[in-house]
């Protein structure tokens, strides 16, 4: 296996956009008094956005085109 | 039912079921049939990360700052995202060199130093000696809780306790048994443990699916669901505050970065990321599947929390312990079993790997280096160390779990479980430095390295170990309050005043400045040493393609007499000769015999010796017995040098054989294009001579008739005569013709160009040929326009051509009901001209050779057989003129779709367009 440059360069851009998620900004965003579905806002974000990041990176590393 | 003899009976069949995994995964590995060879092994090995911290420890800390407990997942996602080139080229340079263990690591990259690997396993142990200390007390209180079903009783202190009735002390000594049971059964020279690997993933399932279940039970059966939890919890105040951001964001930060460190620097991870890895491309599948799993085991740990806090709400019950109390609270009995089974999976995954990987660090690079040195010990004179080996790791494990003890003894009641972890946590941070300047920076020196971590280490110690032991009451509290000696500027958890932070955030800051500055600054104190410098290269450089292992560093004379007793005595003598047999055959050579002891074998050897002994003993060892030749650093960047020149060569050499081919291939469509013009030169020669001769033919045997027949009547002798006088036209027109053409296409034709009218043009063609349309009764549509603007040409060309047009039109027009039609018009900047007959067509196939030379039309497309009357050169001819005059020549025709008649068309341009053209030529 040798790494693919694309690929490589994704996979950082997706650490830079995760780091960014999770950091203050975007949580003080988030950090208010408020449901989704009855879920705490804050809490609501921080999955979706986590389960977001792990399809992307699944995404990524599996596509075999490149 | 739950009665202490069944969670025992359950908790050893448990274990039972481990080892046979265990033992199962390690004879399907002998067999070569590995059944660890699968990405989702891999992934689900990594999850080893997740402990009793993350089981019980998560909800607690939950159920005290929020989503404070998250951070230490984040940070893995998003480490994770970094894997494929980090850890792949950690796993290359491992497998390069058979580093066993993070020690190994550290101590290859720096000069293969002793000293080093030997100050990274006593940080490695020391640091994470607190975390074992967390899955004993974990462990521990689980089991007093599950032994009291169904009542809920929280243990006691356990330094209350006398210490043979302290039942953790027996959970230590337990594990330690088994640990070793797993992990040192025999002596491997990479230190893989298959079966463990395969035991530690199917812990993996097991803890997640028993704290799923925990979930699944709370939420919708205990609540209505997670909407009904939360509001619930948001009419309590005090839970109220755990659903916003309440801690600081410098913590939440820190422990980020903490945990992405964690991931790759604790022992263990680096054992089953690094050392465990059957095949790098695992990593593509655990670079999402892990965090995946990360992701599942902390949906339910809120829920978990709030629910657990609703229900306890007096505050008796330690919230660390809620997932295994609500069970009990509501008699779950099936469900607290597997809790207590899962718990204890969590625990026994990372005490095992743990331990195993510090008992090979112990061992590599603590234990065999001093006793190495120690003479009088004989080591030198056994010949088969390695059942020593195996009896060092054995007892270093025991050790590792009793220190574990300790620590829980001394200090594990003063904090919760992940406050535990965190300490270890920031311990193993202490690598960071060293370990990314080993795989990205080739400056690092082996001073540097030990400065860096030593300044670190003893930080961490001073503002986080120590302190810990201090809350615990086994130091003097004033030593947290007023500083050392009293001196306030040395409050270990407010160094020179830095106030404010969080402990962890506080320690993680003052040891990465003094560990990231002692480690530059000391490495650029002085020059790199020669195999500092080396190493660098072999670390940094992994990724390059081809790298060449270490063998063009080393230098000197070998005995292969001498090497395989050295390998036989650490590695067993049979193991040696079975390791240096595959060597052989590897090289090419029939036994190990003939092996020539040259620069790659002692290299081989010495990477056999690494993986038993660690990089810098074997080293040492090897040195021992062969003659080697220091290298300077001026040879060593020679060498490297050497590399980048060959290298750079042989960019070069590739590309200029690139060009080469480049310029063959050009080559060789020029010659197939010579050979082609030249095969055209004898068709065309050959054609010529064949037109020639059928007039003069017919004109000889003509002449003959009337020489050799004087009976010949007059009237005949006439026609003789027109006959011959036509074809000698007809060979004065066709030499005229090809010397037309020849002097047209090399360029030497004289043009008279002039303002022409091509409507005068068409019209004087047409009246030309007229006498052939009426001889052929073929009709003929002349349509003009009444004015086109004027063109630059050669009239009488012009006129060539159209009378070329023409007669090939009537020519190809049936007799009688034939009939032509010529049309002129603008067209744009271009006057067009169309001549359209109604004959038979063109095959298309056939409109391009119509234009070729000496190649007609006609009912055949064979050359030269049924031709019609003609040279085959008009159309070559009035092609050529028109091209000359910047137009065009083109034929439309499609018999094949049932439409009869060909149309040739021509276009010209005007004298406006003539002008625009050559305005640009100039400008």
């Amino acid at each position: 296996m040798t790494p693919s440059s694309l690929t490589g360069q994704r996979l950082t851009a997706i650490f830079l956009l995760g780091w960014v998620l999770f950091d203050y900004p975007l949580l003080f965003l988030f950090n208010r008094n408020a449901n989704l579905f009855g879920i705490p806002l804050l809490y609501a974000y921080v999955f979706l956005a986590w389960a977001g990041l792990i399809a992307l990176m699944a995404w990524v590393v599996e596509r075999r085109s490149d | 039912m739950l009665q202490g003899w069944f969670i025992v009976v359950a908790s050893f069949a448990y274990l039972g079921v481990l080892f046979a995994i265990a033992w199962y995964g390690d004879r399907r590995a002998d067999a070569g049939r590995s059944i660890i060879a699968s990405p989702t092994i891999y992934a689900l090995s990594l999850a080893v990360y997740c402990t009793t911290w993350t089981y019980y420890g998560s909800v607690g800390r939950a159920a005290a700052t929020g989503i404070g407990f998250l951070p230490i997942y984040l940070g893995p996602t998003l480490m994770l995202s970094l894997w494929w080139f980090v850890m792949l080229k950690m796993i290359r340079i491992a497998k390069a060199n058979r580093l066993t263990s993070i020690a190994d690591f550290v101590a290859a990259r720096y000069g293969k130093s002793q000293l080093l690997g030997g100050l990274v396993t006593i940080i490695a142990v020391v640091g994470v000696v607190p975390y074992i200390a967390l899955q004993l007390k974990a462990v521990s209180n689980s089991l007093f809780i599950v032994l009291h079903y169904p009542d809920i009783v929280m243990p006691a202190r356990a330094d209350a306790l006398p210490l043979l009735q302290d039942s953790t002390l027996y959970v230590a000594l337990i594990m330690a048994a088994f640990t070793i049971l797993f992990g040192t059964r025999h002596l491997d020279a990479t230190e893989r443990h298959e079966g463990m690997v395969a035991a530690i993933a199917f812990e993996s399932v097991v803890k997640l699916v028993a704290f799923i279940a925990v979930g699944l039970f709370v939420t919708f059966s205990l609540y209505e669901g997670f909407d009904d939890i939360f509001s619930r919890a948001y009419a309590v105040p005090k839970l109220q505050a755990l659903m916003s951001f309440s801690g600081n964001y410098g913590s939440w930060a820190s422990l980020t970065f903490l945990s992405m460190m964690a991931i790759m620097l604790l022992p263990r991870q680096f054992q089953i990321a690094v050392v465990e890895n059957v095949n790098e491309n695992h990593l593509r599948r655990a670079v999402w599947l892990f965090p995946l799993y990360l992701l599942l085991i902390n949906l339910f740990v809120l829920p978990i929390a709030l629910g657990g806090s609703l229900y306890f709400d007096s505050g008796e019950v330690d919230a660390d312990t809620f997932v295994l109390t609500l069970p009990i609270a509501f008699q779950q009995q099936w469900l607290v079993l597997l809790v207590f089974i899962g718990g204890l999976s969590a625990a026994t995954g990372m005490v095992i790997v743990e331990t195993i990987a510090l008992s090979t660090m112990i061992c590599n690079d603590l234990i065999m280096p001093t006793m190495l040195r120690w003479e009088w010990l004989g080591l030198s004179r056994r010949t088969d160390l390695s059942w020593q080996l195996l009896n060092i790791r054995r007892w270093a494990i025991v050790i590792i779990l009793l220190l574990g003890y300790l620590y829980f003894r001394v200090a594990g009641e003063a904090y919760a479980l992940v406050g535990i972890g965190l300490i270890s946590f920031s311990a193993v941070a202490q690598f960071a430095p060293v370990i990314v300047g080993a795989l990205y920076w080739k400056g690092g020196t082996r001073p540097g390295a030990l400065a860096g971590l030593a300044a670190g280490f003893l930080v961490w110690g001073y503002t986080l170990l120590i302190p810990s032991f201090a809350k615990s009451g086994w130091l003097p509290v004033d030593f947290i309050q007023h500083g050392l000696f009293g001196i306030e500027l040395l409050r270990p958890q407010q160094l020179f005043g830095l106030s404010g932070l969080d402990e962890i955030t506080h320690c993680l800051f003052w040891s990465m400045f003094a560990n990231i500055g002692a480690y530059l600054g000391v490495s650029l104190l002085r020059q790199q040493n020669a195999r500092e410098a080396g190493q660098a290269t072999l670390f940094v450089d992994a990724l390059r393609a081809q790298q060449a292992p270490g063998a063009r560093f080393w230098r000197g004379s070998a005995q292969l007499e001498e090497l395989l007793p050295l390998i036989g005595r650490f590695l067993g003598p049979k193991r040696a000769r079975a390791a240096l047999d595959q060597y052989a055959q590897r090289r090419g050579v029939a036994s190990l015999e003939e092996l020539k002891a040259d620069a790659d074998l002692v290299v081989y050897a010495e990477s056999l010796l690494a993986g038993a002994i660690g990089s810098a003993s074997a080293r040492v060892m090897v040195a021992s017995v062969v003659k080697e030749e220091a290298l300077g650093l001026d040879e060593v960047m020679n060498i490297l040098d050497e590399a980048s020149q060959v290298r750079a060569y042989s960019r070069q050499l590739e590309r200029q054989s690139q060009e080469l081919s480049a310029a063959t291939r050009n080559l060789r469509a020029a010659n197939e294009r010579l050979k082609e013009l030249d095969r055209l030169k004898d068709d065309f020669m050959s054609t010529i001579t064949h037109e020639l001769r059928t007039p003069l033919t017919s004109i000889r045997a003509f002449s003959e008739m009337l020489r050799d027949d004087p009976r010949t009547d007059l009237v005949e002798r006439k026609r003789f005569l027109g006959i011959i006088v036509a074809e000698a036209e007809r060979l004065t027109r066709l030499i005229n013709q090809v010397l037309d053409l020849a002097k047209i296409e090399s360029g030497g034709a004289v043009w008279h160009t002039a303002e022409v009218d091509l409507r005068e043009v068409i019209q004087h063609s047409v009246d030309t040929t007229s006498q052939l349309f009426k001889e052929r009764s073929v009709a003929l549509d002349v349509n003009l326009p009444d004015a086109v603007p004027p063109i630059i040409a050669d009239r009488d060309r012009l006129m060539q051509v159209m009378i070329n047009l023409l007669s090939n039109a009537v020519k190809f027009c049936a007799l009688g009901s034939g009939s032509v039609d010529v049309r002129l018009w603008r067209e744009g900047s271009m006057l067009r001209v169309d001549v359209a007959d109604n004959g038979p067509g063109i095959r298309r196939e056939d409109q391009v050779i119509i234009f070729e030379k000496f190649r007609q039309g006609g009912r055949s497309s064979d050359v030269l057989t049924t031709k019609p009357q003609g040279t085959g050169l008009g159309l070559a001819i009035s092609r050529q003129i028109i091209e000359n005059f910047g137009g065009r020549l083109w034929v439309e025709s499609a018999p094949e779709e049932g439409r009869a008649g060909a149309k040739f068309s021509f276009t010209l341009p005007t004298q406006a367009m003539e002008d625009k053209r050559s305005k640009e030529g100039s400008a």
